[in-house]
């Protein structure tokens, strides 16, 4: 199914399906991109989600910001609940007691990379048509800024301190795009709050897949970068333009950068802002940062590699 | 194998009949993972969907901890939900067991009873299930494959009830039912559904009326929450009675919450749940034959527990023994044992109690050891510390 891009504020529905009145933090990554993807969704979208700041905010009893049927179990589990809510509405459909409905799962990088990944990659391998969305801040925000497979090399922490011995996270970020583009999904695309447009399109072009689809997005908290409540359209604009967080899409096997980057900018313009980056400007932590730096280089080239391949993968 | 058709009598493996019913049932989802002594559930269900004989969603999963979340989300779209497992499997789901309850989903699931590692055994005893007791999942045990056959058709309509919604386990001992070839006689399905109806649960996922489900409590908020699945466990007693007068009423089958053996005329009546249950009724009615007055009493609902009718037939008692298939280290005695003693105790009676525990990882529990534990009460003394019987050396 074709899909057009989305072009303007005006094609979005005036309905907020995430309330006002929830409890995340001012400036706060995650809800833009509820926020943003469930706009660009259609209306009878059914949500689950994995236990995390966005669930323990928004659902807080007697009270509830969401304007979709919501469903939270655990925390390790929303890819493995999405499927029985698909398998539901599937078995109820068959009978002509219902219908099946967009699936939207929200996970956050502890939900996705780490304790929700064997959920995740058995609901994708069984092949359950549902969007399954990562909102990536980085680290366990929810219990308070511990390291997660998503923390990125040198990040601090409470759980990667910045010591004599050890500065900050010593192991690179996990690469989830590539874990989840190795199951073949129709559909698995980075996106950024920064770039909307960009956003929604995918999440629309996603939704049109019969099958396990996947966005990776990434959410600042002004909390555990230790930013600016007022800069998180800017961080993840930053992320973007200085080619950390590349905005690219996989279809079908075949790789599209959606946003190229000709002429990044330096990227110790996005850590300077980051008080989670602060120690990577001392003299001692110098090698770190080119670490990063080349990095963030070689990840970009080798993105442009997959671009060029543009084949799908063949099954072994 | 094939099995024979319906409304027939056939002979079948506790597993293979547990898959009958649920094919029967009109289930909408299954999702399971494969464990010993649970497998040919999963097995029998994969072969009646691949011969086009269920009709609903199997969903494969990669663990029991997503069997259950995949059954979770399932039964929140109004679905007729099922699942099956077993000792590590049950301990694997042990966090989306109280998530099932607490969110009163109706879902039915199969436990072939296993010990737990280590060391890794796969044979029989009650220690998953009583590991997951407080759960809050309504829970049956059954003595034959007939009779979890059986189950697994009332339960769900214990759990869909709207006074009751809350999930069921079906207790059955690993290979001891669960690979047993018994008879069974199968029940006409038209009955059965005209028994089941379809689920109508008052809340589940609809995009025309959105409902927030599984939400955050506070401690100003979750001791209610909990209140009400307690009372709505209580309630499940009286609900029981009567899903068991409907079932009688096409099957002919009734078993009651407890089966009471030669209670009324018994010196010393045993209290027991599961396969060995069978066993110890052979056992006391031998002893019967000779003179001597023994009795049995076999748990079949185990939660709610039912003491007030425990304590009617224990009145009749001078010693109680009470049995359990499962080991609690440390404890002055077995759960079920000390349910039992609870249920004397709130009904003002005072009897010895021996609490025994026997038939640990699948050890051997004959008709002889029965009449020996017979004889051990009689002899005393019975109380203090649970008697380790069988063990060796």
């Amino acid at each position: 199914m074709l899909v057009e891009p989305i072009k303007g504020l005006k094609e979005l529905p005036m309905e907020e399906p995430l309330s006002p009145g929830h409890r995340l933090c001012p400036g706060c990554g995650a809800s833009i991109v509820v926020r943003q993807i469930l706009l660009a969704a259609p209306k009878d979208a059914i949500i689950a989600e994995a236990t995390g700041c966005l669930e323990v905010s928004t659902a807080l009893y007697p009270y509830s910001a969401w304007n979709r049927p919501w469903v939270h179990s655990a925390f390790e589990n929303a890819a493995a609940v999405a499927s029985g809510v698909e398998s539901g509405f599937k078995a109820l459909t068959k009978r002509g007691e219902g219908r099946e409905h967009p699936i939207i799962v929200f996970g956050g990088d502890g939900g996705t990379y780490d304790i929700g990944i064997q959920a995740l990659s058995g609901a994708i391998e069984r092949g359950h048509r549902f969007l399954y969305v990562c909102y990536d801040n980085e680290a366990y925000m929810n219990t308070g800024i511990q390291r997660s497979g998503g923390t990125p090399l040198g990040a601090w922490t409470t759980t990667t301190q910045v010591g004599s011995a050890r500065a900050g996270k010593v192991e690179a970020k996990k690469d989830l795009m590539s874990i989840i583009v190795a199951h073949h999904v129709p559909y698995a695309a980075t996106a950024s709050i920064s770039h909307w447009r960009d956003l929604m399109t995918k999440v629309r072009k996603a939704l049109s897949k019969d099958g396990p689809t996947f966005l990776h997005v990434m959410a600042p908290c002004t909390r555990g970068w230790r930013f600016d409540s007022a800069k998180t359209i800017r961080m993840s604009r930053l992320a973007v333009e200085t080619r950390l967080f590349p905005l690219y899409e996989v279809e079908d096997g075949a790789y599209r950068i959606t946003f190229p980057v000709p002429s990044p900018k330096p990227v110790e313009e996005y850590l300077k802002m980051q008080g989670r980056y602060a120690h990577l400007f001392l003299p001692q932590n110098a090698a770190e940062l080119e670490a990063i730096k080349s990095g963030v280089d070689a990840n970009y080239k080798r993105l442009e590699k997959l671009v060029q391949l543009a084949v799908k993968p063949s099954n072994p | 194998m094939t099995l024979v058709q319906t409304g027939r009598v056939a002979a079948l493996q506790g597993d293979e009949a547990v898959a009958e019913a649920v094919r029967q049932c009109d289930v909408d989802v299954v999702a399971a993972y494969p464990i010993t002594p649970q497998t040919i559930i999963v097995e029998k269900l994969a072969e009646f969907v691949a011969d086009g004989r269920f009709g609903g969603e199997f969903v494969p999963v990669e663990s029991e901890h997503s069997a259950l979340s995949a059954c979770v989300g399932a039964s929140l779209t109004g679905a007729r939900v099922f699942t099956a497992t077993s000792s590590q499997g049950l301990a694997y789901m042990h966090e989306m067991l109280y998530n099932a309850a607490g969110m009163r989903l109706p879902i039915v699931m199969a436990v072939a009873n296993r010990a737990l590692s280590a060391p890794l055994v796969l044979n029989a005893d009650h220690s998953d299930m009583m590991g997951s007791r407080d759960s809050g999942w309504i829970q049956v045990y059954g003595e034959n494959v007939e009779e979890i056959y059986d189950r697994t058709i009332q339960m769900f309509k214990l759990s869909e009830d709207p006074r009751v919604m809350l999930p069921s386990a079906i207790n059955f001992e690993g290979f001891i039912i669960s690979h047993d070839k018994e008879r069974v006689r199968l029940l006409d399905e038209g009955s059965i559904k005209k028994f089941l109806g379809r689920p109508k649960p008052k809340f589940k996922l609809d995009p025309d009326a959105p409902l927030t489900f599984g939400a955050i409590a506070t401690p100003d908020t979750y001791y209610e929450f909990r209140m009400q699945q307690n009372e709505a466990m209580n309630g499940a007693l009286g609900v029981f009675d009567e899903v068991e007068k409907e079932f009688e009423g096409f099957s002919g089958r009734r078993y009651g919450t407890v089966d009471a053996y030669n209670t009324d005329n018994a010196d010393q009546i045993m209290v027991i749940n599961g396969s060995a249950a069978g066993t110890m009724r052979a056992a006391a009615r031998q002893m019967n034959a000779v003179g001597e007055k023994v009795g049995v009493l076999a748990i079949k609902l185990y939660r709610p527990f039912p003491a007030k009718q425990v304590a009617t037939y224990l009145a009749h008692a001078k010693t109680v023994i009470a049995m359990d298939r499962s080991l609690s280290p440390g404890a002055p005695s077995g759960p079920m044992s000390e349910d039992v003693k609870s249920a004397l105790q709130a009904a003002g009676l005072s009897r010895p109690v021996m609490s025994v525990v026997y038939g640990i990882g699948g050890r051997d529990m004959l008709v002889d050891d029965g009449k020996k534990i017979f004889a051990m009460a009689r002899q005393g003394p019975v109380s203090g510390l649970p008697i380790m019987y069988g063990v060796k050396g």
